[in-house]
């Protein structure tokens, strides 16, 4: 077990100030599973967008725990903000009932059939997932680099506008491309 | 590895990811909804973006950089989201519906 990397190593006591950092780090994790089932498990799909939030805002708490606070803002602003909200609007206009028993296209044979196989062949799946990358995250033997530098705003800012200025501008286009591309795409076939 | 210090082990946050990874493959398969198939590709690249997080905090030299590439895959992922409602309605305006067993018209 000594490829396991832990920084510092040392365990702290309960009830000291590192302790409760634990603790607060354990019920984040609890969050972002919780919000995780909803989001794949809850018939409605409304409730299925407020899981996704739930989960997202636990994430941005994992993201404060890596040293990284001000992705963790991004997360919380761009995600539990933006995308989730546009995806609610998509359940608005769209509205999709997933829980339709009684639509009689639904009872055909073939698509029982799939619906009744889907569970436990999905869940199978992606608990092997799960297994193969946990043991392989696990066992790996992690090589560990000598630290450069710091990884504060400053320095993102900075790599962000010299060293990946480049994707930075393609990245912009592509927002701009996925605004115009939104708004014809909605616009066609309105009457 | 106790349960307290966990926030500072890297195996912790490799196998938080694996299990959003696997949340999101399951919701893949068990929606049937185009919207719920979303969501679930939205639980993936947030496993996605915790790697790279999780592996900048402990192994990298720099990091900035995974910080950075974290924050291109939520732009990405924001546009993907904004595509990806507009394609659906219009969709339904053309199928009232967004059940994935009612968009078969190409396997006719």
């Amino acid at each position: 077990m000594q490829t396991i990397i832990c920084q510092p190593a040392a365990s702290p006591a309960l009830f000291s100030a590192e302790g409760v950092v634990g603790i607060i780090f354990l019920v984040t994790i609890a969050l972002m599973v919780t919000g995780a089932l909803i989001a794949v498990h809850a018939q409605r799909l409304v409730r299925a967008v407020a899981g996704l939030a739930v989960c997202f805002t636990g994430l941005a708490g994992i993201y404060y725990y890596l040293l990284s606070p001000f992705v963790a803002m991004m997360q919380l602003l761009i995600y539990v903000g933006a995308v989730s909200i546009v995806i609610v609007l998509g359940v608005m206009l769209a509205f999709p009932e997933e829980a339709a028993p009684a639509d009689e296209r639904r009872t055909t044979d073939v698509i029982k059939h799939r619906s009744a196989l889907a569970g436990p062949v999905a869940a199978s799946i992606a608990g092997l997932m799960f297994a193969a990358l946990s043991v392989l995250g696990l066992k790996t033997e992690w090589q560990v680099f000598p630290r450069e530098g710091e990884g504060d705003m400053h320095a993102i800012g900075i790599t962000l506008l010299t060293t990946h200025g480049m994707v930075f501008e393609l990245i912009s286009i592509v927002l701009v491309m996925a605004i115009i591309g939104a708004l014809v795409l909605a616009q066609r076939g309105r009457n | 590895m106790q349960l307290l210090n966990l926030y500072n082990c890297l195996p912790t946050y490799v196998v938080i990811s694996a299990l959003l990874f696997s949340f999101g493959v399951y919701g893949l398969i068990v929606r049937r909804t185009v919207i719920g198939m979303l969501i679930s590709a939205e639980l993936i690249l947030a496993a996605a973006s915790t790697n790279f997080l999780a592996f900048n905090r402990f192994l990298a030299p720099d990091p900035a950089i995974g910080q950075v590439f974290a924050l291109f895959i939520m732009a990405i992922a924001a546009a993907e989201a904004a595509i990806a409602i507009s394609i659906m309605i219009a969709v339904y305006r053309n199928y009232k519906s967004i059940d994935a067993d009612d968009l078969v018209d190409l396997q006719r």
